[in-house]
């Protein structure tokens, strides 16, 4: 089956639903598609259908995101859920859903795939019973599921946001191990003024902290090292402090150091990127409305550099009104009209960022094992140890080690090593990310069978 | 371990796990399920053989690899629960089924 479209929009979170309903409201004919069963992303995950807890567990900015995604699902756009995009080419979609093998071809395509969460590199980090502080969430989300007795280990605001939600659900934690670095705050400081431009959000940090505080749970400032014990299932955290050292002993560990875009998609399409010293990670190029290096792809929310849910409206609402100006339906004079109110918001809520950045910049020890027995690639299973024989071996960058240790070749196609693997090497040759380079990302962007590849047999086609 | 909270306002319907019958939610994320059930490790690797579980929970790293109804290399993150379904957990490598049996 084949359709055709204006706009073809990549992701259900808040950058892409808020791109729908701008781009329908100037008459586009906008198809979205997207990898969950309902609207929302991450952030708003099963918003429209939430667990069934107590309204204040996972709070009022959660909630507020239901009005979008009602609107959203009013808006008049082919939405397509619990599909997802595995090859494009020259504007024309392959995707694999619930109708099975389908493709699409747009004129324009809005890249809204969003964030996922920095690797964190450590001991023991593929242990069963770790995993993410955003997995976290989610369980909370979808499932009301959470586990009594875990550890958190990290930094950054989406980890003292899921501890207060575990106190808020009377959940026990063991422990908050903070990764801060001692120091971070001092770094902050000059970004202060830009903060205060949007106090809300310092406002929410605080009282986020006071909750934390207040709930009693024990948190350790400061943490610089942290190895996760056990053989087939992880039994302890050891973490160390300065002079200060201990062992928790715990089935679940939650890790988090920050998020960053979700680069494999835009990569895939060939969107020429840059490395992003202030957030430490990569990012797409991209004008100030989200125009891509193809002029037929836009990116948008936080899959083109981390801003956060707000902002990936906003920046989801200006990608769809150049969307609108490329494509005529809009003059360019009144694209910027209707733009100029957006870039406004977007300045103002954006504000907190370069603060944000400098807080909770990860610790150098966290974002490259100094252990030679950590895994760096999960899939492939290859160790730090084994990266340094590479680039003892004159390896010179990310792209190449596939060659030397298949990492960065497994079934996340990088996804969950491409940053690890160019700080990695950049701990040990003294360059920089940016100069290393990172993986060559190719289609299929996901993994994919040879019968979807293929498509239907001609006995499924009649049948169908 | 894992607890839910509530109970969500879903009909229970009766699954498979390792040959052993569990009612859940229909509908909800496979993974949350086995993550309450003690599933255990959900795979293990191909190269190491070493066991790995949910870890990320939103498609990105396919730590979550098991074998639905004897179909490998399925997200338990990304599945729903659906009456009557047998999950596996995968071990190493796993063998795509001959003769085009589509779940």
């Amino acid at each position: 089956m084949s359709a055709s479209v204006d706009l073809a929009i990549i992701g259900a979170g808040p950058a892409g639903m808020a791109a729908a309903i701008t781009a329908r409201r100037h008459g586009l004919v906008v198809a979205v598609i997207d990898e969950q069963p309902a609207p929302g992303g991450q952030i708003f995950r099963a918003v429209t259908d939430p667990a069934p807890l107590p309204a204040s567990v996972l709070g009022p900015d959660y909630h507020a995101g239901r009005t979008l995604a009602e609107r959203f699902l009013a808006c008049g756009a082919d939405y397509r859920p619990g599909s997802l995009v595995w090859q494009e080419e020259k504007g024309t979609l392959d995707l694999t859903g619930p109708d099975g093998q389908q493709s699409l071809t747009a004129k324009r395509i809005i890249v809204a795939g969003g964030a996922m969460e920095r690797p964190f590199p450590i001991p023991g980090w593929t242990l069963p019973g770790v995993m993410t502080a955003g997995a976290a969430q989610i369980l909370l989300k979808t499932a009301a599921s959470a586990a009594p007795g875990a550890v958190f280990a990290g930094s950054g605001p989406l980890i003292y946001l899921i501890v207060a939600q575990y106190a808020r659900a009377g959940v026990p934690v063991a422990a908050l191990l903070d990764t801060t670095p001692r120091g971070a705050r001092l770094k902050a400081l000059r970004h202060l003024p830009g903060a205060l431009m949007a106090p809300s959000y310092l406002r929410k940090g605080f009282s986020l902290l006071a909750e934390i505080r207040r709930a009693g749970i024990r948190v350790i400032s400061h943490v610089e090292a942290l190895r996760l014990e056990g053989e087939s299932a992880v039994r302890s955290v050891r973490w160390q402090a300065g002079a200060a050292r201990g062992e928790i002993a715990t089935g679940t560990v939650f890790l988090h150091q920050g998020v960053i875009p979700n680069v494999n998609l835009a990569m895939a399409l060939g969107c020429r990127h840059v490395f992003d010293e202030s957030q430490r990670c990569w990012r797409p190029e991209r004008d100030r409305w989200g125009r891509s290096s193809r002029n037929d792809i836009l990116i948008a929310g936080d899959a083109g550099g981390i801003l956060g849910a707000s902002c990936a409206e906003l920046t989801g609402e200006i990608a769809a009104l150049a969307t609108c100006a490329d494509l005529g339906c809009l003059s360019q004079d009144a694209a910027e009209r209707a733009a100029a109110p957006v870039f406004h918001k977007l300045r103002h809520e954006s504000a907190i960022r370069p603060f944000l950045e400098a807080l909770y910049r990860p610790a150098p020890q966290f974002l490259a094992p100094s252990d030679d027995d950590t895994l760096v690639c999960r899939c492939e299973e290859v160790t730090r140890g084994a990266v340094a024989a590479a680039v003892a071996e004159q390896c010179p960058g990310p792209n190449q080690l596939k060659a030397f240790t298949r990492a960065g070749m497994g079934p996340c196609q990088g996804r969950m090593c491409g940053h690890s693997l160019g700080e990695t090497m950049a701990a040990l040759t003294g360059r920089s990310p940016a100069e290393l380079g990172y993986l060559r990302i190719r289609m299929p962007v996901k993994p994919v069978t040879l019968g979807d590849m293929a498509g239907p047999t001609e006995e499924e086609r009649n049948a169908a | 371990m894992f607890k839910q909270l509530a109970q969500p306002d879903r009909p229970l319907v009766g699954i498979v796990l390792s040959g052993r019958a569990v009612s859940a939610p229909e509908g909800e994320m496979l993974a949350a399920v086995l993550l309450r059930e003690g599933f255990g490790p959900f795979r293990t690797t191909p190269v190491g053989g070493r066991e790995r579980a949910a870890y990320c929970m939103m498609g990105v790293c396919f730590d979550c690899l098991v074998t639905i109804d004897g179909r490998p290399n399925r997200q338990a993150c990304q599945e729903r629960v659906r009456a009557g379904i047998s999950v596996e957990a995968q071990q190493g490598a796993a063998l795509l089924p001959v003769g085009g049996s589509k779940a």
